[in-house]
């Protein structure tokens, strides 16, 4: 593996020696564990560890509640409430499993946006945020597919119209939604595949990761300033990084012990703020609820999804010119995906040669904007489809796509960057201070 | 400047469940009443839950099951396993697929289900509806009063003003909790309904709050092991930040000089 | 100087060592919650204590009922039984392939005789006349028949094991008498088994 020189693995002792030359594995733990890391990543850096903790949470909480769980349409309801009631700790391993779907997508819009602050999807950085494109698309089907199985009315519901949206495709939707249900409408097939492939993707995603992390141990962390290691010599590059254990492993764990406090407190004493209540109903194929929403963290894209009407002259136009092939339900969908499409090809839409939104007087302000606006959109996601509603999610979703194809790479042409610093170590030391060897430590 | 907006979107991500923007139709009053297990440290008062299953047993239960709830769990009201017994065989008949016949109910059944009039089961009930929401959508009614479940059932049962009318050949009664205002539930309860032996007054309002905390109870028995799992955690989660703050600080130390900038 | 440098380290090492206390246990608290689920849950448990109305057995007859999963046999003996069983008690507990009385209700040591086997007779009934017993072949796990083997008592059709009035082994291959659970008298017509 190439990467920023630094020490390695050596066995020592025959034992070790045997081990290393047949499965070189202390070897690989240490070089992640050991991995030079910059020493100026600030606190929006401890994302990371906070979703490998989200995962692992869901996973193994997920594990156990499956030995309880029951995957058909008559007793999956009754199931979930045996977990309440009678498994012993059932209720709280529910729970944070429930709401550790939140902490992960509150951790995962974090980490994505920080990536979009400073540039980490920049060269040579695509294939990672690519992957963590990937990640992202997979935790919303896996997440999509576990709300369905308390088979509440929600979850009925959610299901029905997210596997409409498939419906919507030209010519082959209506066989592609059948073949996604397994009949006609969401029933007992359905049901039961979405708890097979609910299980399955965790695994996926958590292979993914492991390509994710492979592909920034080689190319290196960003970092807030996004000027790169040093790599002409172990003892320069020594000056720009520390290794990540121990000291970003404590300071990531630190990180999370307080973010815990916030979500043990939620799961204690507020498990159903971020549920609704609809979801205590057993799902009842001939009764819909009132209204229809989805979990928070799909807000902002199901705005996008509903903004696109048959009134807007981009929808009229594109079923102009295909004939009417897209209409204003397939355009809704493509806008959707094509929201998140947008985000993945950020690397070739930033025209910028500055990789820190730091040193982007400009950028700054419209970045800033889009975090406004992704708020917007999840607000105006779960407001009902009706005026005033409907104009301003035109405008954010509008926005949205404005600041991916336009914006970015009209900024790398106009905009003049300030002065970044030479080195990390500059920059570390501009905050810090050097260390003298011989000075006391702060206290 | 970014680091403070990301924490506030954080926090503000938490503001903002999609429950609450569940639009409440109509002018719905929902009082928000003072319950017992509310608050961080509230817990049941279990003579209020005693009242409410009497209430429930004498009134509710001709309509509306609780096919969640096993009889034995009463005995977290306080009964002893001889009044449950008696309570169960007393009071219900379960079909039993050995016997293939009905017989008295034991504490190993569940209430059971009642579907004649197409009447809701209540078992979680308390869980199932929410009584505060917004304001516009944003969630801090809900964050500072509660969920609301049991306040809108209680609110609901003395929401009644008196009025009704006649639609399609069902009598709808005017109620004030309701969505929409009007409500095919006749008035349940009324005053002196029900004798409470510990002389406990049965005012309507009375009456609403008790069954109110008893449906709380059976939507969520387990409240207050949840609550003390979270103080005990929240607890434990601080003392280790701490620790781990200071680890990290006597860690970095050697690494970071006096700062000179901010 | 190196006292003070001492004192450092000293300092330092006692901050990791109780922030790494405080992660074991965080790990261990974390790790109980997900091996107690295994656990018989609420519902489970509750099986575990159940009430059996015996009122409608007749003298002569035998109630079969599931607890824990396995069957148990409640049998009213008759007057012949019982005076039968205590025949059989007359050639001593020591002629028995099984000498235990294996009884939950009373001492583990206790010999195997027909008074150490039967359930205490409610207010009215002549001693004996109840016998409760698990119906478990100790061989190999099959349910015995009633009124059947050489012996009166029960008979495993799988390899042939005779049990006595008293349920005790006989003959065959069975090692042990059949066991008897838990059980009490609720009133007087009502068996607490568990």
């Amino acid at each position: 593996m190439s990467g920023i020189p630094h020490d390695h693995y050596e066995p020592k002792t025959s034992g070790e020696k045997w081990l290393n030359s047949r499965l070189p594995i202390v070897g690989l733990l240490y070089d992640t564990l050991m991995i030079p890391t910059p020493k100026n990543l600030n606190w929006m850096w401890i994302w990371g560890i906070v979703l490998t903790f989200c995962l692992a949470l869901q996973i193994v909480t997920g594990i156990v509640l499956v030995m309880h769980y029951t995957p058909h349409v008559d007793l999956a309801f009754a199931s979930i409430e045996h977990i309440m009631r009678n498994v012993n700790g059932g209720y709280m391993l529910r729970y944070l499993h429930m709401n550790g779907a939140s902490l992960f997508f509150v951790a995962v819009y974090i980490h994505i946006f920080r990536g979009l602050f400073y540039g980490s999807y920049k060269a040579p950085r695509e294939i990672t945020w690519i992957i963590g494109m990937l990640i992202y698309l997979m935790m919303m089907g896996t997440a999509f597919m576990g709300y369905v199985l308390p088979w509440g009315q929600m979850s009925f519901w959610g299901a029905t119209v997210i596997t409409g949206l498939f419906g919507a495709i030209p010519f082959v939707g209506d066989a592609i939604q059948t073949w996604l249900l397994g009949g006609p409408a969401v029933d007992n097939a359905t049901l039961n595949r979405f708890f097979s492939l609910h299980y399955l993707l965790p695994f996926v995603i958590a292979a993914l990761v492991i390509v994710h992390i492979w592909a920034f141990h080689t190319t290196g962390n960003n970092n807030p300033t996004g000027v790169e290691v040093r790599r002409g010599s172990k003892a320069e590059a020594e000056k720009d990084t520390l290794p990540f254990w121990p000291y970003f492993v404590i300071k990531d764990l630190f990180a999370l012990a307080v973010i815990l406090v916030v979500f043990w407190a939620i799961v204690g004493y507020m498990p159903n703020y971020l549920g609704h209540p609809d979801n205590y109903i057993e799902a009842n194929p001939l009764v819909t609820p009132a209204h229809i929403v989805p979990e928070w963290y799909f807000l902002p894209f199901y705005a996008i999804l509903r903004a696109f009407t048959g009134e807007v002259w981009v929808v009229q136009f594109a079923s102009f010119i295909t004939g009417g092939i897209i209409d204003a339900k397939f355009f809704g969908v493509l806008a959707m995906f094509g929201a998140i499409l947008a985000m993945a090809l950020a690397p070739w839409l930033d025209t910028s040669t500055v990789r820190s939104g730091k040193y982007r007087p400009m950028f700054k302000w419209w970045f800033y904007l889009l975090v406004i606006d992704f708020f917007a959109l999840m607000w105006l996601g779960a407001m009902p489809a009706e005026e005033p509603y409907a104009t301003f999610s035109l405008i954010a979703s509008a926005y949205w796509f404005a600041y991916f194809f336009v914006i970015l790479p009209i900024l790398g042409v106009i905009e003049k960057p300030l002065a970044q610093p030479e080195t990390i170590e500059e920059d570390f030391n501009a905050h810090y201070g050097k260390a003298d060897a011989d000075a006391t430590p702060a206290e | 400047m970014f680091k403070k907006l990301a924490i506030g979107a954080a926090f503000a991500l938490a503001l903002a469940p999609a429950s609450t923007f569940a639009a409440g139709g109509g002018e719905q009053h929902i009082e928000d009443f003072d319950f017992s297990f509310e608050g961080p440290f509230g817990t049941w008062d279990q003579n209020q839950l005693q009242r409410g299953l009497q209430i429930y047993t004498e009134v509710c239960a001709a309509c509306h099951g609780l096919q969640y709830i096993p009889l034995r769990t009463l005995e977290d009201l306080g009964y002893s396993e001889e009044q449950v017994i008696t309570y169960a065989a007393d009071n219900f008949e379960v079909f039993d697929p050995e016997l293939d016949d009905f017989r008295p109910a034991i504490p190993t059944d569940h209430f059971p289900a009642n579907t004649g009039v197409g009447a809701p089961d209540l078992s979680l009930m308390a869980k199932a509806r929410a009584g505060f929401h917004g304001p516009y959508g944003l969630g801090i009614n809900q964050l500072v009063k509660g969920m609301g479940g049991a306040e809108y059932i209680a609110s609901l049962l003395d929401g009644y003003t008196g009025e009704e009318k006649e639609e399609a050949g069902t009598v709808l009664y005017e109620n004030k909790a309701f969505p929409g205002g009007w409500i095919s539930m006749a008035p349940p309860l009324a005053e002196d309904q029900v004798e409470f032996a510990d002389g406990h007054p049965a005012t309507v309002e009375a009456m609403s709050e008790d069954v109110a905390a008893f449906l709380m109870w059976t939507a969520e028995p387990k409240m207050m092991g949840r609550k003390n799992a979270g103080f005990v955690g929240v607890l434990f989660l601080t003392v280790l930040s701490v620790l781990l703050y200071l680890v990290n600080k006597r860690l970095w130390a050697p690494h970071k000089g006096k700062i000179r900038k901010d | 100087m190196s006292h003070a440098e001492d004192h450092e380290g000293t300092r330092r090492d006692f901050l990791y060592y109780v922030a790494g206390g405080a992660g074991v246990v965080a790990t261990g608290a974390a790790v109980w919650p997900l091996v107690n689920q295994m656990n018989p849950s609420a519902d489970v448990q509750a099986l575990s204590s159940i009430r059996v109305d015996v009122s409608g057995v007749e003298t002569g007859t035998q109630l079969t009922v599931k607890w824990l999963g396995k069957p148990v046999f409640i049998r009213h003996r008759t007057g012949a039984e019982i005076q039968e069983a205590k025949e059989q008690d007359a050639e001593g507990v020591d002629a028995l392939p099984d000498p235990l009385a294996r009884n939950f209700n009373i001492a583990a040591d206790a010999p195997a005789t027909d008074a150490n086997r039967v359930m205490p007779s409610p207010e009215g009934e002549a001693p004996g006349a109840w016998i409760v017993q698990m119906g478990v072949c100790t061989h190999l796990g099959c349910v015995p028949l009633g009124d059947a083997g050489d012996f009166g008592g029960w008979f495993c059709p799988c390899h042939g094991s005779h049990y006595d009035l008293a349920g005790r082994i006989r003959k065959g291959p069975a090692p042990e008498n059949l066991p008897v659970p838990p059980a009490e008298w609720v009133d007087n017509s009502t068996i607490k088994l568990g």
